[in-house]
This record gives structure tokens, C-alpha cells and sequence, in this order.
């Protein structure tokens, strides 16, 4: 079987770069941050999810947070996004201190996720779907829905936005079908489709590839690109090392936890505490190999 | 077997009072459970609060009917709000058990005998309809045909029944078919993604059991419009009742509720007619003619829980919705 990676393109897409100031190093500062953490930790019983001393986002630019399983990504998303309250810390947004503001308020902000386990709104179309995402709907509030000349002609423009957007995506076929009816990878295409409705600032995306075919994964890899192009910033979370080297500007590692290292993508890779918190014992192997959907090549061969 | 008072009496479960306050409490939990989620297994509390709010504000505090009206809806949003700030950001079975535990409390302080001066406790109230009666544009005389022959007094609740009954109805249709419907479904399917979209999922929430709670009272007021306020109407019972009219018509539908609940009491007049008189006749061995009208209520059960595991969407219910366990 030929790997998924194999398919991606030779080169990596340009890389945004002067991201960072001063040596690169966990926590080092952004020229121009979009999320600044501060001591943020969160315990469940006794274990350490997330404790991260300092970490900027850079704005505009696509960050790839990594880790191994049980690193604490969906957790730290948890609390960025207001799903999860931190036991200690200080975050802020685009400026905006964001602590104790639950997670509707974030979302308005332009703060926008998705999730691992992907969200479908089952017993929804996939129209319907798309439309709850937009903003603006005055129709949304009680006292207007009831009269619809107040939030017809705004329907109809996000309509034609959705389905714009479902185009892209390669739903537009199935926009009157049940979001039940969609396999497990157009499930994530629309929840990510969906996100776009809100007109985010930052999109953030908990392993928007997993479980999408090699064909699609391609596509999205472009889509998140032109996301970039059409000035977000991303964040996403991503198991698979190809695809992180290949559209990446900058990537987080966490193990544990912590903020173990962070840097452009083929620098991280190289450094040790990274290889360390992936492959503890097989420290000979490529990095790319262990995490991307390839094939290992037989013993010797490499 | 006298078949044409059977049939007459069926005939009136049709349209009748109790019909449309079925519908208007079936409406109510359509709202809740059905379109927004809401698992509200308390229907007969805002059922009583219509009622008593109604009946209480006539005869302690001397209101006029429509005062009276007014009074109870305003009592319902309370007890809307009592018991959704609490429980409404909690997971929805929550919701299910305090509200049959509130309906419940409402139930014994409406019984107790602290306060009889006010809810006559178990004998319940009554003589509260001069001013209802006193507005009554009909003058005295039978109306209608057949089965459906009415006196002024009774055309007079019906005809307000029927029009609360269908603006409700109508207010349903446009709130589903709206973008704030669309919300209310979102975070039926999963209230953290439509979170996750910027929506202020318990303000949501709250609105939708104010609404449904509103409607159920209404179905309280048009219970009580034609004759009294009883206690042991308002029990337990009531609400499976009610949420048998609502699986029955279709529970995420709005004509699902009011059919069922016309469904629910044609049946049961029906059987409440012809099961003691199949005993009399001796087609029904072994009981008496008390225990057959009861048989009806074991039969409702058993409709009931067929009902949800073969047709659990309602009659009116999309079928598609079935293709999709959850
Ligand atoms: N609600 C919770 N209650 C208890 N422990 C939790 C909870 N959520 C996460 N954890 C623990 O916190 C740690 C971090 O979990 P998290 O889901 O953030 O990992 P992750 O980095 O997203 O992993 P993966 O790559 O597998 O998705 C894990 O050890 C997990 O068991
Ligand atoms: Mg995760």
C-alpha cells in the first residue's frame, strides 16, 4: 500500500518565517502573538494534564500542536476555548483577557474549534448544519424569529455562503441529507466547513486528518493553507509528522503536559527532548516514520 | 351493547376540554423534549400551576378571568426559572428528575392542609367561573349537532380552548421553522457544538422550557375552565399521560402533540364505555365492570411502551429519523 504522505507534494508549502524573537526555546516570544498563556495548569485528581509555564501563538501563521497520546493537547484546547476551566493561570486573546469567560463569548471572539471526537448535529441537514454557524442571524434571538421578513433575506445570504462553503468541501451533494448519514471523514469536513461559517479569527482544529482518506487529506491540507492565505491564524493538532512538516509555520510540542520544545517544523524534529517524548527507546528511527501513515521500511534497509 | 352511546360518548373525547389541554401540555413538552431536548417529566406541575394560579387569583384575590390568565402565566415562567437555573447546566437527566421531584412538591403544598384557606387542599377549588361566565358573547341556548351539542357556557370554553390551542400551535410552527429553531435543534443534538459555534446554549435552553412551560399552563387553565381545580388530577400519572400523547402524535413534531393528544382521548373514551359494558354482557369474563375501566389505564401503558420501541418517532414523526439510533 503507498502511504498517504507519499502523495503530498515534494516540497512543503512556503513557510510563514520570523515568527519567533530571541532563541528559540519552550516559551519563546512571538513578533506578533494571538494567545498568551501564563501558568496555566490543569489537574484532574492527581495527574497533571496541562501545565504550561508561558507560550505564545503566533497570529497569522499555521502552528501545529504535537505530542504523544495523553500529552494534554485536547485539554489545553478545553481551556482556551472555555470548555474547561484551569486550575492556575492567565490567558488572553487577541489582547482580551479570556479567564472565566465561558466558551459562547469565546467563540463570538472569533475564537473557533472543533473537536477530536468529532460534533455532528445528527438529526440536522448538512445545510442546517452549516447555517448554525453564522453569525449575525437576527432571526436567532426569540423576539425576532417569529417574524420572518425581519431574517429572510439574511438566510438567504448565509445560505449562499454555506453552500459555497460545502463546495469547497465537496458536501454540496449532500446538503439536504441527515449529518447522521455522513461518514466518519465528511463528519469532520463539515465540522470544520462549519467552523468557517463564524468568520473566526483562529480556527483551531483537534486532528482535523484523523480518519479522512489519503485523497481528502490532500484537499484539506489546501484548505487549511488557504485559510491561511485569507488572513487566520490555525492551530491544530496532529498526530501524523509529514503532514505537519508539510504545512506547518511553527510547531508545539507537549509531553506531559508541558511545553517541551517548539520551533519550525524540520528544527523540532532534530531536537532530542522531541524524539525522547515520541520514541523513548527506538531513538534510531525517523521521526516521520513512527508518526506519519507510512509503511516501515524493513530492519536494515534504512 | 348499547353501541350508539358508546359511539356518542367517543364521539365527544374528540372535542372536549380535557382534549385540548392534552394538546396544549402535549405542545408544551414538544417544545421541551422534542425540539430542545429538555427530558421534563413535569408537565403536571405547570399543568397545576395553570389551574390553581387561575383559580386562585379569582377567588383570594377577587381578579378577573383574564387576570387570572395572566397570573398563571406568570407563575409558570417563574417556576420555569426556579427550576432551570439550577438544573440546566447540568446533563439533561438531571432536568428529568428534578422536575418530577418539583412537580411533585408543588403537587403536596397545593394538598396540604396548611394553606386550605387558598388551594381548599384536597377537595380542591371551585365557583370561581362568574367572571369567565360573564364574558361569555353566547347567548343561552344549545349549539352544534349530533354527539357535539353544547350549551352556551361549554361553547364558550370550547371556543376559547380552540383558539389558544391554535395560536400555540401556530407560535410552535413559526419558532421551529426559524433560525432560533434551528438553534434549539442544534443543542438537542449536542449542546457543545453549537456552543462551540458562539451560541448561548443556556439562555437557549431556559427560553425553551419558559415557552413550553407557558404552554403546559395554559392546558392547566383550559382543564380547569369548564368545572373545578382537583388535586388528585394533577399527579404523577398526568404527565406520562401527556407524554403518551406526544409519542403517540410524534414528539419533534407540532400536529404530532395535538393529534395524539385527540388520539389519546377518543381512545379512552372509547374504552371507558365499551369495556364495562363488554363485562356486562359477559364477553369479559372474570371482572367487574370497576376493574374493566381501569383495564384502559394498563392498556395505555402497554400502548405506550409498544409505541416507543416500534414506532418511536410518532405518528407524524419523519420516518428517515428512525435510520439513525443514537
Ligand atoms: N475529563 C478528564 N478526566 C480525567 N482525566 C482526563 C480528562 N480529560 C483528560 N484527562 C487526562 O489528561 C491527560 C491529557 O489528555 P488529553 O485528552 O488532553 O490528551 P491529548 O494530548 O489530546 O491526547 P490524544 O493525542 O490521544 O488526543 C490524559 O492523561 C487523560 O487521561
Ligand atoms: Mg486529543
Amino acid at each position: 500500500m503507498s502511504s498517504s504522505s507519499a502523495k503530498l507534494p515534494g516540497k512543503p508549502a512556503a513557510k510563514t518565517i520570523g515568527l519567533h524573537v530571541g532563541t528559540i526555546r519552550p516559551g519563546v516570544p512571538k513578533v506578533d502573538p494571538i494567545i498568551t498563556m501564563d501558568n496555566v495548569s490543569r489537574k484532574f485528581g492527581g495527574l497533571v494534564a496541562v501545565d504550561v509555564e508561558h507560550l505564545e501563538i503566533p497570529r497569522g501563521a499555521i502552528t501545529a500542536l504535537i505530542g504523544p497520546n495523553g500529552a494534554g493537547k485536547t485539554t489545553l484546547f478545553n481551556l482556551l476555548t472555555g470548555f474547561d476551566k484551569p486550575d492556575t493561570g492567565t490567558w488572553n486573546f487577541a489582547g482580551k483577557s479570556l479567564a472565566g469567560i465561558p466558551a459562547f463569548k469565546v467563540a463570538q471572539m472569533g475564537q473557533v474549534r472543533t473537536f477530536q471526537l468529532t460534533k455532528a448535529l445528527s438529526l440536522l441537514t448538512v445545510l442546517q448544519n452549516m447555517k448554525l454557524g453564522a453569525k449575525d442571524q437576527r432571526g436567532e434571538k426569540l423576539m425576532f424569529s417569529i417574524f420572518p421578513f425581519l431574517w429572510k433575506a439574511k438566510e438567504q445570504e448565509i445560505e449562499e455562503k454555506a453552500l459555497e462553503l460545502l463546495k469547497r468541501f465537496k458536501l454540496d451533494t449532500k446538503k439536504d441529507d441527515f449529518a447522521a448519514s455522513l461518514s466518519g471523514g465528511q463528519r469532520k469536513l463539515l465540522e470544520m466547513a462549519r467552523a468557517l461559517m463564524t468568520d473566526p479569527v483562529l480556527v483551531m482544529l483537534d486532528e482535523p486528518m484523523a480518519g479522512v482518506n489519503p485523497a481528502l487529506t490532500q484537499s484539506l491540507l489546501e484548505h487549511v493553507l488557504n485559510l491561511k492565505k485569507e488572513g487566520m491564524t490555525v492551530l491544530f493538532v496532529e498526530h501524523d509528522m509529514h503532514m505537519v512538516r508539510h504545512i506547518a509555520d511553527w510547531v508545539v510540542v507537549m509531553a506531559e503536559g508541558r511545553v517541551v520544545a517548539e520551533g519550525p517544523a524540520d528544527e523540532v524534529m532534530k531536537n532530542p527532548a522531541v524524539i525522547d517524548a515520541y520514541l523513548g527507546s527506538h531513538q534510531d528511527t525517523d521521526l516521520g516514520t513512527v508518526t506519519g501513515r507510512i509503511t516501515l521500511p524493513p530492519k536494515g534497509k534504512k | 351493547m348499547d353501541w350508539s352511546a358508546i359511539l356518542s360518548n367517543t364521539a365527544q373525547g374528540l372535542l372536549s376540554p380535557a382534549t385540548m389541554a392534552f394538546a396544549l401540555a402535549a405542545l408544551g413538552l414538544a417544545m421541551h423534549f422534542g425540539f430542545a431536548g429538555l427530558l421534563n417529566f413535569g408537565i403536571a406541575g405547570f399543568m397545576a400551576i395553570g389551574a390553581y394560579g387561575y383559580a386562585i387569583s379569582i377567588l383570594t384575590f377577587g381578579f378577573e378571568w383574564w387576570q387570572g390568565i395572566l397570573v398563571s402565566l406568570v407563575a409558570s415562567v417563574l417556576f420555569s426559572l426556579l427550576l432551570g437555573i439550577p438544573t440546566l447546566r447540568l446533563r439533561g437527566d438531571y432536568l428529568a428528575i428534578v422536575t418530577i421531584a418539583a412537580a411533585e412538591i408543588l403537587r403536596l403544598l397545593f394538598l396540604t392542609n396548611a394553606f386550605v384557606d387558598v388551594t381548599g387542599s384536597a377537595d380542591g377549588l371551585s365557583g370561581y367561573h362568574n367572571s369567565f361566565r360573564a364574558a361569555n358573547p353566547f347567548p343561552e341556548g344549545d349549539y352544534g349537532f349530533g354527539p357535539w351539542t353544547y350549551n352556551n357556557i361549554e361553547v364558550w370554553v370550547l371556543i376559547l380552548g380552540l383558539i389558544t390551542l391554535a395560536i400555540c400551535a401556530f407560535l410552535l410552527l413559526l419558532l421551529m421553522k426559524s433560525p432560533w429553531g434551528r438553534v434549539i435543534k442544534g443543542i438537542r443534538e449536542d449542546e457543545d457544538a453549537v456552543r462551540a459555534l458562539g451560541k448561548n446554549v443556556f439562555a437557549y435552553k431556559m427560553q425553551a422550557l419558559i415557552i413550553g412551560g407557558v404552554f403546559g399552563s395554559l392546558g392547566g387553565i383550559v382543564y380547569a375552565l369548564p368545572s373545578a381545580v382537583n388535586p388528585g388530577v394533577y399527579v404523577t400519572s398526568l404527565t406520562f399521560f401527556v407524554w403518551t400523547a406526544l409519542l403517540l402524535g410524534g414528539a419533534a413534531t407540532v400536529f404530532g402533540p395535538v393529534l395524539g393528544a385527540v388520539i389519546f382521548w377518543v381512545l379512552q373514551a372509547f374504552l371507558s364505555n365499551v369495556l364495562p359494558q363488554l363485562v356486562s354482557s359477559g364477553i369479559l369474563p372474570f371482572i367487574s365492570s370497576i376493574q374493566a375501566s381501569t383495564i384502559r389505564f394498563i392498556l395505555v401503558g402497554v400502548g405506550l411502551m409498544l409505541l416507543v420501541i416500534y414506532r418511536p418517532q410518532g405518528i407524524l414523526g419523519d420516518k428517515k429519523e428512525l435510520t439513525f439510533v443514537k
